[in-house]
């Protein structure tokens, strides 16, 4: 290690060269205030609020902003001195002249880290009086609604948007007073190629971004007796909805979720495991008749709404190699909708079907076309993580009490492969599975394992490439999640350097359990810790401990297969499970 | 000042888009090309419409949003083009303080023209500009270079009337 040798409020540390003072003073254990600053990505000193003193080469002590500033040898560092916290409340003070203070309704209430921090240091909210900006709510989007009264112009959504996701979208306009956070020419979110992933949202740092709320829809539809309201969730959501209610990021709450969903009077409560094996079974038999019947390949999985409209935006030459499976959301509507309502007599108009997910671009996708296999929408409303949450939180209910109990039957089965499609690489390590014992012609055997495809810890960047050799058949693969990776994807497609018969691409850096309806984290969490590998931990964590890990074996999807669609692909399943797409281009 | 959006049609032609193209050349592969690219585009159509950022957005890669950012960040970009009579009001101190603010508003209502913006058929184009050195006539105006001192609310409509 290249080192230096710091002073940090008097004691000797020595640090790696080339580090920030923000780091040096974390890996001291010692806590700088940070608003703007994410890690990698929103590295820009704006907000002011992590300055420091130091001084150099023995010189007076001044300030300056820790995120950006490199520590030098012999450089000595204050962090908690009463100069730097008056400047700090200073510029607290200045961001909340010009931020809407309606603390008491907001969506971040609680978990807005603008809140923390001027808690901390003591506040007083009017302190700077004089003009305030206001804008419009932008409720273009059916996904995302942007309140810039309570931007604090951090630009960590930007980054989010351009610098992580590679869309850019979202920017900061005029200047001065007037800067303000928008798309271009001032058009609405719902009017631009925005592909509803909500990683603005969760890298928001206070209440100007957040999801379309669709629990009213919810509470009044369960109020409603003419209904019968079912709901599915999602595999990540069990990932994720611990942190809701104060559980450490990687604690399974599968049983707790399920009785907590119960008790908000759910007539059943599903398990979308299930269909993630279906969308296996499906999808795999097409990439079989693809490669067999000389298909449009390489084909793309399309379980990942964000993705979906990403590549209809950006990539619209490539709409044909998508999948036409529908998602494992839209598959479990559509089968509640048909088969399950002419199995219970029910008609499928008072079916009313709720998707629990870790997604926002889940809220875009309930609304496209080809998604009404009865004639009614397949799924109602999407809910996020968050928004499961909030419900479970507003009912009363005591989370962290619950002894936990199952999912319903006759939807209660889902595989270990089903699990794992909320990490990035899970949708083609459950293919393969499945896939090698189909063009074997007899099962394996034990479980495939592919570990070429999962997510190497720490890291999200470019995509990753496999090749098994299955009998006489090579399949070659490759996987990709975040958007800014897909395009480098299929960039190295279309000039020919990467030849492969399949590809998984999931919209968010990390998959599902980094999506953009997942529960909020703070900066201080996102910058120091990988969620997305801790998350993810608790999918393969179920894979390996569930009785059944392959697709194939579920017997809730074979009985759907043997009652209902005959075999994968028919004629019948076609109408049911699968969709088409639209070029949108720019 | 925040920037108006342009109402005016969009008349590039294919001899503007050609040079345009040919700007978009010269600074390929060159780091921190946009304001020059930016500058020459708004040199051959005299502003900056959507349609030509589009083109610029395209060509070099770059999210619209990252370009309408830079093009409304710097006053010196223009999202209007000049009308067939440019409009302007000094809103230096002196012009200010003898009221140009009161004539400016004047003009506007008379015109039908936003401060910052073009009429949608091209013709009136409004700006309030810094000092513009001719405070001995204060409040200021000027259409197309010629220049009208001493301006009050009520000379308006009768100077306009010259330039229908």
């Amino acid at each position: 290690m290249d080192a230096v040798n710091v002073k940090i409020n008097g004691k000797d540390y020595a640090v790696r060269k080339g580090m920030t003072v923000l780091e040096a003073a974390r890996e001291a254990k010692i806590d700088i205030p940070t608003l703007c600053y994410l890690k990698d990505i929103n590295e820009i000193g704006a907000c002011r609020l992590c300055l420091v003193e130091v001084s150099e080469g023995g010189k007076p002590y001044r300030m300056v902003t820790a995120c950006v500033y490199p520590v030098s040898e012999g450089m000595s560092i204050l962090t908690n001195t009463p100069k730097i916290n008056a400047a700090r409340k200073t510029n607290l003070e200045l961001i909340l002249s010009n931020h809407e203070k309606k603390c008491l309704t907001c969506v971040r209430s609680t978990t807005c880290e603008l809140q923390k921090l001027c808690n901390e240091y003591g506040v007083d909210e009017d302190y700077f009086g004089g003009e305030r900006k206001h804008y419009e709510l932008d409720t273009s989007s059916p996904a995302i609604i942007r309140d810039n009264n309570k931007c604090i112009l951090c630009r960590r959504c930007v980054a989010a948007c351009k610098t992580m996701q590679g869309i850019g979208v979202i920017g900061a306009n005029d200047r001065g007073f007037d800067t303000h956070i928008g798309c271009a020419f001032e058009k609405d979110l719902g009017d631009v190629s925005c592909v509803n992933c909500g990683q603005c949202i969760v890298a928001c740092p206070v209440g100007a971004l957040y999801e379309r709320d669709d629990t009213d829809k919810v509470r009044e539809a369960i109020a409603d007796p003419s209904k019968k309201v079912y709901i599915c969730t999602a595999p990540s959501v069990r990932a994720q909805i611990g942190e809701c209610f104060g559980y450490a990021p990687g604690t399974d709450c599968e049983p707790q979720m399920v009785e907590a969903l119960k008790m908000l009077g759910f007539d059943g409560v599903f398990d979308m495991n299930l269909t993630a094996d279906l969308t296996i079974i499906e999808e795999a038999n097409e990439l079989i008749g693809r490669i067999q019947n000389g298909g449009k390949l390489p084909m793309i999985t399309s379980c990942s709404p964000g993705w979906i409209k990403y590549c209809e935006h950006y990539f619209p030459d490539f709409t044909d190699n998508l999948s036409t499976c529908k998602s494992p959301q839209q598959m479990f509507g559509a089968v509640m909708k048909t088969y399950f309502a002419e199995k219970e007599g029910i008609d499928p108009k008072d079916i009313f079907f709720v998707s629990a997910i870790p997604c926002t671009a889940k809220k875009f996708e309930v609304g496209r076309d080809g998604q009404s296999a009865s004639g009614y929408p397949d799924v109602d409303v999407a809910i996020t993580t968050r928004e499961v949450g909030r419900m479970i939180q507003k009912a009363g209910i005591d989370f962290r009490a619950l002894k936990g109990t199952e999912f319903d039957k006759p939807f209660d089965i889902g595989s270990g492969a089903g699990a794992i499609f909320g990490a990035t690489g899970g949708v083609m390590e459950a293919a393969l599975r499945y896939a090698a014992e189909i063009i074997l012609g007899k099962p394996l055997e034990k479980p495939l394992e592919t570990p070429e495809v999962r997510r190497q810890n720490g890291s999200d960047e470019g995509y990753r490439t496999a090749s098994y050799k299955v009998g006489d058949m090579e399949v070659r693969v490759a996987v990709a999640s975040g958007t800014k990776n897909a395009k480098q994807l299929l960039k190295d497609v279309e000039a020919g350097k990467l030849d492969v018969h399949f590809i998984e691409i999931m919209c968010c850096p990390g998959g599902c359990v980094n999506g953009g309806g997942q529960p909020y984290q703070p900066a201080s969490v996102r910058n120091t810790v990988d969620l997305r590998a801790l998350r993810a931990a608790v999918l393969y964590n179920d894979d390996r401990n569930c009785d059944i890990r392959e697709s194939q074996k579920n017997a809730a999807v074979m009985k759907l297969y043997d009652e209902y669609f005959g075999k994968p692909n028919s004629h019948k399943a076609h109408e049911v499970l699968h969709t088409h797409y639209v070029k949108r281009g720019l | 000042m925040k920037k108006k959006m342009t109402t005016v049609e969009f008349r590039g032609t294919p001899e503007q888009e050609a040079k345009l193209l040919e700007v978009i050349a010269k600074y390929d592969g060159v780091k921190g090309k946009m304001m020059p690219i930016l500058q020459e585009a708004q040199d051959i159509y005299g502003y900056l419409p959507i349609e030509v950022q589009k083109i610029i957005a395209e060509k070099t890669e770059t999210p619209l949003e990252e370009i309408y950012g830079i093009a409304t960040f710097y006053s010196q970009f223009k999202l209007n083009p000049n009308g067939e009579y440019s409009v302007a009001v000094c809103l230096g101190t002196a012009c200010y303080v003898k009221g140009s603010a009161g004539v400016l508003e004047e003009i506007s209502k008379e015109l039908g023209v936003e401060v910052g913006s073009t009429s949608s058929d091209g013709k009136y184009s409004l700006e309030a500009t810094r000092c513009i050195g001719a405070c001995g006539l204060a409040p200021v105006m000027t259409i197309n270079g010629d220049v009208y001192g001493r301006m009050t609310k009520d000379q308006v409509k009768g100077i306009l009337a010259k330039y229908r």
